[in-house]
C-alpha cells in the first residue's frame, strides 16, 4: 500500500522563496523558468513520484501549496 | 486566515507562523472566542490576515491590552503575537508583568533577531557580532550589551506556566510549533496562568540574505543562542 | 466624601466594567478606594493596579475596545505618560474616561493643585489632530457626577472623555448625593449594543471586528480624519456645558473653571458688596469650550479681566 500525491500550486501567490524545495523527500519540485504577474519564479511539481506527505505545504510561508494523496 | 496576500518577505517565518496559530484556533473551534492582539513591527498587520477579532496594540504594550482583555471577558482565548524588538525592547516592562501577573494569556514571541518592519536595525535579541542598519560592522556586546534572553528571563517566573522555543523552517518544525501552541492555547484557557510560546524565525530582508540561506544561517547561529524546545512545562522548569 | 473617592464611588455606580490605575500623589485614592471597596464583588468590575500609567492607559484601550466601560485615573506626571494611548485612543475612536488630578508642573513640579495641564488637554498632549471630551469639576459632588457624564459623552460619540479635576477637589472633602446603582452589562448586552465594532469574538454571522487606528494609505488616513473632524464638530454644537453666576447684569465678566472658579466666585461676592457689578462664567466642559458664549460678552460687557487684573483691582479698592 503506497501513498500518491499530486501538488497544486497557487502560482500567483507564490514569492518564489524556494523555501520548500529542500523539505520535499523524493525531490519532485523545482522552481520554473517561468515567472507569475509579480516576477517571482513559482514553484512546480515536476517530477510524479510524489507521495502527498504535505512538508512543502507545512512549510510554506504564504501556504500557496494544496497537497492531494490517494491510496494505491 | 483571511484570503488577503500576506505582505511579508518571500520566506520569512510570520506566514508560517500566523497560519499554524489560525490553524489551531480552528481545531479548538475557538475562532468565535479569541481575541488577538498584533503589535507594532512586521506582523503589525496581522489582523490583515489574521479571521479574528484583532486589536492593535502601540508598540510594546500587547501584553497590557490582553490583561485588560482576558480580565474583563474571562470566557474568551485572548493572545498577543509579537515581535522580538516589540516584547524585549520596548514592551520589557508589560512582557514581564503580564508573566508575572500570570495573566491567562498566549503570548506568540517570533525572534528573528532584528527589527524587520522599519528596515533592518538591531533589536535586543540580535547576536553577538550580528550586522543590522544600526550595528553595521557587527553587534559589539561590550557597548551594546549582550542578546536578551527574554524567554529564559520570564520563565522563572511563578505566574508563567508553559515556556517552550520552537522553529517553523522545516516539517518537523512546523509540526512542533503547531502542537506547543495548541497546547499554550488549551492550558491558558484552563487558567492555569501565561503561556509563551517563542518562534525563532528568519529575517532574509533583515539579515540580507536568500531564503533557503537564511534558515541555513538561523540553525547555525540563531539555534546555538536560543536552542530549541520547552523551557517549562507545566509550571516546573526543564532543567538543561 | 474625599473628590478621588467620590469618583471611584460614582463609578462603580454607573456600573464602569474596570479600573487600571497606578499610585501618583494627590489621586491615589482613586486605587485605594476600589482596592477597600472591592467593586468585584459589588458588581464584577475588574480593578487592577498596573505596572505604570502606560500599561494602563494600554489596559484602557483594550479593554475598550471590547466594548466594555473602562477608565483609568492618574496626576500631571502620569498622564504626560498616557499621551501615546490617548493619541492612539483617539485614533481608533474608542470610549473610555480618564481623570486627571492635576498637580503642580512642569517635570515633577509638586503635589499642589494647579491648572497647568489645560492646553495638554484641550489641545491634545499626544500625536495627531485629536480631541478628547474634556470636563472639568469644581466640587466633590460634580467630580461624582461627571465620572457618569463622561461614560455617555464618550460611548455616546466614541470618544474618550477627561475629567480634569485637580489636588484641591480631589483631596476635599465635601457632601455629596450619590446617584443609585446601576447595572452593568452582561457581555451579551455589550455584544448587542457594541458588537458592530467591539471585539467581543468574531461569530459567525458577521465579519471579523479589527481595533486599530493605522491606515498606511494616505487617503484612508485623510477621510477617517475628516470623520472625526466632523464628529468633534457635532459635539461642539450640542454638548457644550458652562454655568453664569451674576452674568446678566454684569459690567465685567471672569472667566475660570474648577477651583479657580470657586474663588472667584467669592471674589464675585464680595465685590458685588461693594457694588462693583463683577459675574463669573464658569465653563464646565473645557472642550467643547462655550467659545459662542464668551463672544458673546463683547457686545455688552465692558471686559473679561484675567484673575491678575481682578487681584490688581481689588488690591486698589480694599487693601
Amino acid at each position: 500500500m503506497a501513498m500518491k500525491g499530486k501538488i497544486v500550486v497557487d502560482t500567483e501567490k507564490c514569492k518564489g522563496c524556494e523555501v520548500c524545495i529542500p523539505v520535499c523527500p523524493t525531490n519532485v519540485i523545482e522552481m520554473s523558468k517561468l515567472v507569475n504577474s509579480k516576477g517571482y519564479h513559482f514553484m512546480e511539481q515536476v517530477r510524479e513520484e510524489c507521495i502527498g506527505c504535505t512538508n512543502c505545504a507545512l512549510v510554506c510561508p504564504d501556504g500557496v501549496i494544496t497537497v492531494y494523496r490517494v491510496k494505491v | 486566515m483571511t484570503d488577503k496576500e500576506l505582505s511579508y518577505c518571500p520566506g520569512c517565518g510570520h506566514g508560517t507562523a500566523h497560519r499554524i496559530t489560525m490553524e489551531v484556533l480552528d481545531d479548538l473551534d475557538a475562532i468565535k472566542d479569541t481575541i488577538g492582539i498584533a503589535p507594532v513591527g512586521c506582523s503589525v498587520l496581522a489582523y490583515e490576515f489574521m479571521n479574528i477579532d484583532m486589536q492593535q496594540a502601540a508598540h510594546g504594550r500587547a501584553p497590557a491590552l490582553a490583561t485588560a482583555v482576558k480580565r474583563l471577558w474571562p470566557s474568551k482565548h485572548v493572545f498577543t503575537y509579537q515581535g522580538d524588538g516589540d516584547l524585549a525592547a520596548i514592551g520589557t516592562a508589560e512582557t514581564i508583568h503580564a508573566c508575572n501577573r500570570g495573566e491567562n494569556i498566549v503570548i506568540i514571541f517570533i525572534n528573528n533577531g532584528i527589527y524587520g518592519m522599519t528596515g533592518g536595525q538591531m533589536a535586543p535579541t540580535t547576536l553577538p557580532q550580528m550586522k543590522s542598519s544600526t550595528s553595521p560592522n557587527g553587534r559589539d556586546t561590550g557597548t551594546m550589551g549582550h542578546p536578551l534572553k527574554i524567554t529564559e528571563l520570564i520563565a522563572q517566573l511563578p505566574g508563567v506556566h508553559f515556556v517552550t522555543r520552537q522553529a517553523v523552517h522545516t516539517p518537523g518544525g512546523v509540526r512542533k510549533a503547531k502542537k506547543a501552541i495548541k497546547k499554550a492555547f488549551e492550558q491558558s484557557f484552563e487558567n492555569k496562568g501565561l503561556c509563551f510560546v517563542e518562534i525563532v524565525s528568519n529575517c532574509n530582508s533583515g539579515w540580507k540574505m536568500e531564503p533557503r540561506a537564511s534558515n541555513v544561517w538561523m540553525e547555525e547561529n540563531m539555534f546555538p543562542y536560543y536552542p530549541l524546545g520547552d523551557i517549562k512545562v507545566n509550571g516546573e522548569l526543564i532543567s538543561k | 466624601m474625599k473628590g478621588n473617592e467620590a469618583m471611584a464611588e460614582a463609578a462603580i455606580r454607573c456600573g464602569a466594567d474596570g479600573y487600571f490605575g497606578y499610585p501618583i500623589t494627590p489621586q491615589s485614592e482613586v486605587l485605594e478606594y476600589f482596592m477597600a471597596e472591592e467593586p468585584w464583588n459589588r458588581t464584577g468590575m475588574v480593578v487592577l493596579q498596573a505596572e505604570s500609567e502606560i500599561a494602563a492607559i494600554n489596559m484602557i484601550y483594550g479593554g475598550a475596545s471590547t466594548g466594555k466601560k473602562v477608565l483609568t485615573s492618574s496626576s500631571s506626571p502620569g498622564i504626560s505618560l498616557k499621551q501615546e494611548g490617548l493619541s492612539y485612543l483617539a485614533g481608533a475612536e474608542l470610549p473610555c474616561v480618564v481623570i486627571n488630578v492635576v498637580r503642580g508642573g512642569p517635570g515633577l513640579g509638586d503635589i499642589q493643585p494647579a491648572q497647568s495641564d489645560y492646553f495638554q488637554s484641550v489641545k491634545g498632549g499626544g500625536h495627531g489632530d485629536y480631541k478628547l471630551f474634556v470636563i472639568a469639576p469644581s466640587s466633590v459632588q460634580e467630580s461624582a457626577d461627571f465620572v457618569k457624564k463622561a461614560f455617555d459623552i464618550a460611548f455616546k460619540y466614541r470618544i474618550p472623555a477627561l475629567i480634569l479635576s485637580d489636588g484641591a477637589i480631589g483631596q476635599m472633602m465635601e457632601k455629596v448625593e450619590l446617584f443609585e446603582q446601576e447595572e452593568r452589562l452582561t457581555d451579551e448586552q455589550v455584544i448587542e449594543k457594541y458588537g458592530s465594532w467591539a471585539t467581543t469574538g468574531k461569530t459567525a454571522d458577521r465579519e471579523r471586528n479589527i481595533i486599530t487606528s493605522l491606515d498606511l494609505i494616505p487617503e484612508r488616513l485623510e477621510d477617517h480624519n475628516k470623520q472625526l473632524q466632523a464628529k468633534y464638530k457635532k459635539i461642539e454644537e450640542n454638548e457644550i456645558m458652562f454655568e453664569e453666576i451674576h452674568c446678566d447684569d454684569a459690567d465685567h465678566i471672569i472667566v475660570a473653571y474648577g477651583t479657580s472658579a470657586r474663588i472667584c466666585q467669592k471674589t464675585v461676592q464680595l465685590a458685588r458688596e461693594k457694588g462693583i457689578k463683577l459675574g463669573l462664567m464658569r465653563p464646565i466642559t473645557l472642550w467643547p469650550f462655550p467659545k459662542k458664549k464668551i463672544a458673546e460678552y463683547g457686545d455688552t460687557k465692558k471686559g473679561i479681566p484675567t484673575p491678575d487684573e481682578v487681584l490688581t483691582a481689588f488690591e486698589k479698592h480694599f487693601m
